[in-house]
C-alpha cells in the first residue's frame, strides 16, 4: 500500500518579527486507509499543530501533506476537524449545526429531504436526535462532543482528525464516547487521527500510535504498532497482555526517555 | 413451605448507555402566577409611579406661584390639554397633533437611521476583517464621531440645497459611527473555533457574513445600533429646529418663538417617551436576535 494520507519530511517554523521557532522536524508519516492512529505527546510538543497542518488551518514551513497523492495545503471538507472545544455556534440548534455543514458539502448533490434524514442518520449515530432542538448551551458537554462528531462525520470526510476530542470531559462521559468511536470505526471504517494525552485511551482505540518527541523541533520518536483484536471490549483489555505491554511501552517513551523537562 | 430463592437478575448483555432527555413539567399553577405577576407589577411600576408624583408635586410647588419663569404642571395642563388630549388632530397645514409630529420625524429618522445601520454594519464588518483597514481608519473614525449632529448640518445644507434631505443625512452622519465601530469590534471579535469552522467547511465570504460574522457578532451590532438610534433621535430634534418644517423638532422651535411655554413642556415629554420607546426596541430586537450567543 502506498499510503492513504502521507505526512513527508514536515517541517514547521513559527515566526514572530525575528524570532524563529521550530515547533515540528522533519515528521514523516503514512496512514493507510481506514486506520486509526493517534498522536500522544507532551504537551507543548506541536501535536495539535501537527494536526492543524493536515487539517489545512496553518501552512508547513516545509515538506507536504498529501492525501491520496494529492497536496493540501488548504482546509476542506474532505479533512473534517472534530475540535477540543467542540465549537458548534451557539446561536444554532443541535440539529442546524449539522445541517450548515450538510447543506454546504451536499446543497448540490443531495435532495432536501435527503439531506433532512442524513442529517437524522449521523445524530442518530452518536445518539442526540433526541436533542435535535436544543441549543448548546442546553446540552452537556459530551453531548455537545458527540454533536460536534456527528458534524463532522456528517461532510463524509476522508479523514476524521479529532484534537484531543475528550480532553475537557470526565472519566465516565469520556468512556462513553470512546466506545461511540469505536462502534462509528465498526461501521463506517473510517481513517481516523486523534491527538491525545491519554495513555488508556490511544492504546483502545488506535491501530498505532504516533509518539512525539517534546518541543521544540519535535518529531515522531516512536511508532508503536497496537495489535489488539477488533472490537476491542474495555473491560476485557484491563487484564490482557497486549494491552498492558501497549500501554506500557507508551508510559516508558513519555515517562521514562522523553521526560517533560520544563514546567507545565 | 419452600423458600423462593431470588436471584438477582443477571445483567443482559452490556449495550452503550441510550442517552435520555429529561422531560419539562408543563404544569403551572394559575393563581400563583397571577400573584407573581401582582408583586412583580408592584415592585416595578409602583416606584416609578411614585416618584413621578412626588417630582410633579415638587415642580407644582417651585413654577406653581404667581410670578415664576416656567409653568407649572397645572398651567401645562390647562393651557396645552389640546395636545396631550388628542396627539392625531388635524386642524390645518400647521396645527396639527403632536403624535402626527412625531411620527414625522420618525419617518425623518427611519431613513437616516437606516441607511446608518445598513451602510455601518457592511462597512464595519469589512474594516473589522482586515487588521490594516482598522488601524487606518479607527482613529479617523474616532475623531468623526465626537463632531456634533448640529455641527454637520450647514455642510450637508450646502451639499442638498433642501432641508429634508439635510435632516436625514445629519441622522445618517450621527448614527453611523457606533454602529460602524461596533461592529467592526465584534468582528474582530469572532472566535477563532468559528472561524475555523467555516475554513473546513470552506463557506464563502456571502455565507461567512450571514452565517458566521452578523449572528456572532449580533451583540456588539446591536449595542451600536442602540447608542445609534439615541444619537438619531437626539440629532432630529436639533436638525428639525434649524430646518423647519412639520417635525417635533421645529415645533418647538416654532413654541418659543410663539411664547407657548406649556406646548414645549408638552412637547418635551413627547419626545422623552418616544426615545425611551426607540431604545427598548431596540434592545429587545438586540436580545432577541442574540438570543444564545454569549451563552456557550
Amino acid at each position: 500500500m502506498s499510503g492513504y494520507l502521507k505526512l513527508d519530511h514536515i517541517n514547521k517554523t513559527f515566526r514572530r518579527g525575528a524570532a524563529e521557532t521550530e515547533v515540528l522536524r522533519d515528521i514523516n508519516l503514512t496512514i493507510d486507509k481506514g486506520e486509526i492512529v493517534s498522536i500522544i505527546g507532551h504537551s507543548g510538543c506541536g501535536k495539535s499543530t501537527l494536526l492543524n497542518l493536515i487539517a489545512g488551518l496553518t501552512s508547513v514551513t516545509a515538506g507536504a501533506v498529501l492525501l491520496e497523492e494529492r497536496e493540501v495545503n488548504a482546509p476542506g471538507p474532505e479533512r473534517a476537524v472534530v475540535f477540543q472545544n467542540h465549537s458548534l455556534l451557539p446561536w444554532l440548534t443541535v440539529y442546524d449545526n449539522v445541517a450548515l455543514a450538510v447543506n454546504k458539502v451536499f446543497g448540490s448533490t443531495k435532495s432536501r429531504s435527503e439531506r433532512r434524514d442524513w442529517i437524522m442518520h449521523n445524530l442518530d449515530l452518536v445518539q442526540m436526535s433526541h436533542a435535535r432542538d436544543k441549543r448548546p448551551s442546553e446540552i452537556s458537554g459530551g453531548m455537545k462532543q458527540r454533536v460536534g462528531i456527528a458534524r463532522a462525520l456528517a461532510i463524509e470526510p476522508k479523514i476524521l482528525l479529532l484534537d484531543e476530542p475528550f480532553g475537557a470531559l470526565d472519566a465516565l462521559t469520556r468512556a462513553h464516547l470512546q466506545d461511540s468511536v469505536m462502534q462509528i470505526h465498526a461501521s463506517l471504517k473510517n481513517t481516523m487521527i486523534m491527538i491525545t494525552h491519554d495513555v488508556d485511551e490511544a492504546v483502545l482505540l488506535s491501530d498505532r500510535i504516533v509518539m512525539m518527541t517534546n518541543g521544540p523541533s519535535a518529531t515522531i520518536g516512536e511508532v508503536l504498532d497496537v495489535r489488539l483484536e477488533r472490537p476491542r471490549k474495555r473491560l476485557d483489555l484491563v487484564a490482557d497482555r497486549d494491552y498492558i505491554a501497549a500501554r506500557e511501552a507508551v508510559l516508558k517513551f513519555l515517562y521514562e526517555r522523553h521526560r517533560f523537562v520544563e514546567a507545565a | 413451605m419452600s423458600l423462593a430463592v431470588v436471584k438477582p437478575k443477571q445483567p443482559e448483555q452490556t449495550e452503550p448507555a441510550k442517552v435520555v432527555a429529561l422531560q419539562m413539567k408543563p404544569k403551572r399553577d394559575f393563581k400563583r402566577t397571577a400573584r407573581r405577576l401582582g408583586v412583580y407589577l408592584a415592585s416595578n411600576l409602583l416606584p416609578p409611579l411614585v416618584c413621578a408624583t412626588l417630582l410633579l408635586l415638587l415642580w407644582q410647588i417651585v413654577f406653581g406661584r404667581a410670578g415664576a419663569t416656567l409653568p407649572s404642571p397645572v398651567q401645562v395642563w390647562k393651557e396645552a390639554q389640546d395636545l396631550i388630549v388628542d396627539p392625531f388632530f388635524v386642524n390645518g397645514p400647521q396645527d396639527i397633533g403632536l403624535g402626527l409630529r412625531v411620527w414625522t420625524s420618525l419617518q425623518r429618522v427611519a431613513i437616516g437611521f437606516g441607511l446608518a445601520a445598513f451602510v455601518g454594519i457592511l462597512v464595519g464588518a469589512t474594516v473589522g476583517q482586515s487588521i490594516w483597514a482598522m488601524r487606518g481608519l479607527d482613529p479617523i473614525f474616532q475623531i468623526l464621531r465626537t463632531v456634533p449632529p448640529l455641527a454637520w448640518l450647514p455642510i450637508s445644507l450646502a451639499a442638498f440645497r433642501d432641508s429634508s434631505p439635510s435632516a436625514i443625512f445629519v441622522i445618517f452622519i450621527t448614527s453611523i459611527w457606533p454602529i460602524l465601530i461596533n461592529t467592526a469590534v465584534g468582528v474582530r471579535n469572532i472566535p477563532q473555533d468559528y472561524r475555523n469552522v467555516a475554513e473546513v467547511l470552506r463557506l464563502n465570504t456571502f455565507e461567512f457574513f450571514w452565517k458566521i460574522m452578523l449572528p456572532s457578532a449580533a451583540p456588539y451590532i446591536f449595542t451600536g445600533l442602540r447608542i445609534g438610534i439615541g444619537l438619531a433621535w437626539l440629532a432630529i430634534v436639533a436638525a428639525e429646529m434649524l430646518t423647519g418644517g412639520v417635525g417635533i423638532g421645529f415645533f418647538i422651535w416654532d413654541a418659543w418663538n410663539s411664547s407657548r411655554l406649556p406646548d414645549i413642556v408638552v412637547a418635551l415629554f413627547y419626545i422623552g417617551i418616544v426615545g425611551f420607546v426607540l431604545d427598548r426596541i431596540v434592545g429587545a430586537l438586540g436580545s432577541l436576535a442574540s438570543r444564545g450567543t454569549s451563552a456557550n
